[in-house]
């Protein structure tokens, strides 16, 4: 099992949960964040005095996945969130070691 | 007494009241997320100080019974003989406690205006005895002097109809003092301080906008012309001065802002009222469009000259209310206000030369009282909260409160 953590554009969720959903995937949990990376941030002005502002809002995916499907979702959400402009986030897999359903007690595979 | 000018400053009376509460929101929105409640608070709670202190005192000492020119006896304390009938030299048409519950929504809202400057860093101890002082020593006085019968700066003639040199001048001029005493918020210059919602900033705004028909019209202690046309110059000052203020941001920075939509019709109030019972509406069209121009260069400066007035109060009430009372002695006409006076552009120099020394007197007592208010409450209680509290925000540190959570 393993997680994939994606930091994408707020504006593109929607078409990367579609894919998602299409492909099989049951469940995710999606975070507002704000970060950096190559792109940095943008200036904000008040009254007159401007602001840099490093941190850029991005949201943050979290899909758990049996492994054979990871190459499948990495491709997918590498096509759905891509605009080819700077800022467009990162993919991120990290192994999973157990999951567990709180009402039920499943455990591994089955509790995804 | 006459009921239709009795009913419109009673509803006037509770329009301004609601301008408190609308400057709550409007200095709220521009603190930081952990400030929220400690910003609204500052204003909000005045409602509380000030209605006590006017109720014992401070009327007594604005309004009562001249001495000397300087201010009023206590004759009036705990409103002592301010009862249903007119009296016999204030609002002769309205009941007396009409006329002192409309002067203490004046009294509320001014040392209101003030916290602005050391928002996001002062005890609320030492805010409430600083107010208390404040009111006390300098707002009575200033009203005294102005609008008081026997006052000196009445009596010399300068014009002041809804609160230029009173209100805004003393909260502008008084906000940079404390700006400078109370010393910079941590992190100025380094953390940038960003308002965490200018939604709640325009509404205030919208609401202050709303209120001041009442501090201006209002003035005129009757329903009638008069109040009309203090109505419509303040309308058309506000509108102009918002106008004018996003199209110059437009040229020097790009991009027109919100905050400035707000901060340049809030301007463009405080200019007009002064003059607002003598000018006429092509006089409040230029006065809103040049007081733009005035705040927004003063607040460029502020960042040169390195004190950190955080809300702006100097650069929107102090230059603001500097302009309008100047721009009263260039634009006032008696075709206006035959009981006011003409301006050097009706043929009459020296009022300009009255409202200055009106202005620099009120700059002066101002900014003097403040700063020894300021210091004897620094002995007394300290007027910052710990560098640790200041990191927490005044909300939790000095409220046990948040203004938002998670869930």
């Amino acid at each position: 099992m393993k997680k994939i953590e994606a930091i994408i554009k707020p504006f593109k969720l929607e078409e990367v949960k579609d894919g998602l959903s299409r492909m099989g995937v049951k469940g995710m949990t999606v975070t507002e964040v704000k970060g950096f990376g190559r792109q940095r941030g943008h200036k904000e002005v008040y009254r007159g005095a401007e602001y840099q502002v490093d941190f850029v809002p991005k949201v943050k995916i979290e899909v758990i996945l049996d492994s054979k499907l990871v190459p499948q979702a990495i491709a997918l959400i590498q096509e759905k969130a891509r605009t080819g402009k700077i800022g467009d986030g990162k993919i991120f897999v990290i192994p999973v070691e157990e999951v567990v359903r709180i009402r039920t007690g499943e455990t591994g595979k089955e509790a995804i | 007494m006459n009921t239709g000018d009795t009913a419109f400053v009673l509803v006037s009376s509770a329009l301004v009241m609601l301008m408190t509460p609308g400057l709550a929101l409007f200095y709220g929105g521009m603190a930081r997320n952990k400030n929220v409640l400690g910003t609204l608070m500052q204003s909000f709670i005045m409602l509380g100080i000030i209605t006590v202190e006017w109720v014992l005192w401070g009327y007594s000492m604005a309004f009562g019974p001249d001495h000397g020119g300087i201010i009023g006896g206590l004759n009036w304390f705990g409103l002592k003989g301010v009862g249903m009938e007119p009296s016999a030299v204030y609002g002769p048409t309205i009941p007396h406690m009409v006329f002192m519950v409309f002067q203490c929504m004046f009294a509320i809202i001014t040392p209101a205006l003030i916290t602005g400057a050391f928002a996001e860093r002062i005890k609320f101890s030492a805010f409430m005895l600083f107010s208390i002082l404040w009111a006390t020593l300098v707002y009575n006085p200033l009203a005294h002097w102005v609008w008081g019968v026997g006052g000196w700066l009445g009596k010399m003639g300068a014009l002041d109809f809804a609160g230029g040199t009173v209100v805004h001048i003393s909260s502008g001029i008084s906000a940079l003092a404390a700006a400078i005493i109370v010393g910079k918020r941590r992190g100025y210059g380094t953390v940038p301080f960003i308002p965490h919602n200018l939604p709640m900033t325009v509404t205030g705004a919208g609401l202050l906008w709303f209120g001041w028909f009442g501090f201006n019209a209002g003035s005129a202690l009757a329903s009638n012309g008069l109040a009309a046309n203090a109505f419509v110059v303040t309308h058309v000052a506000s509108a102009t001065a918002a106008l004018s203020w996003i199209i110059l941001e437009w040229l020097h920075r790009g991009k027109p802002t919100t905050l400035g939509a707000a901060s340049g019709a809030v301007a463009g109030l405080v200019a007009i009222t002064p003059g607002s019972g003598f000018v006429g509406p092509v006089a409040a069209l230029i006065i809103g469009a040049l007081v733009s121009v005035i705040c927004y260069g003063g607040i460029m400066l502020k960042s040169k000259l390195g004190y950190d007035d955080s809300l702006d109060v100097f650069g929107i009430h102090g230059l603001g209310g500097t302009w309008g009372a100047l721009a009263t002695g260039l634009f006032a006409s008696k075709l206006i206000n035959p009981n006011g006076a003409n301006g050097l552009f009706f043929g009459n120099p020296g009022q300009l030369w009255t409202q200055f020394l009106a202005v620099a007197v009120t700059w002066i007592f101002a900014f003097v009282m403040t700063s020894i208010i300021l210091k004897v409450v620094d002995v007394i209680v300290g007027l910052r909260v710990t560098d640790e509290d200041e990191e927490r925000g005044l909300d939790i540190s000095q409220h046990n409160e948040t203004g938002y959570s998670v869930s």
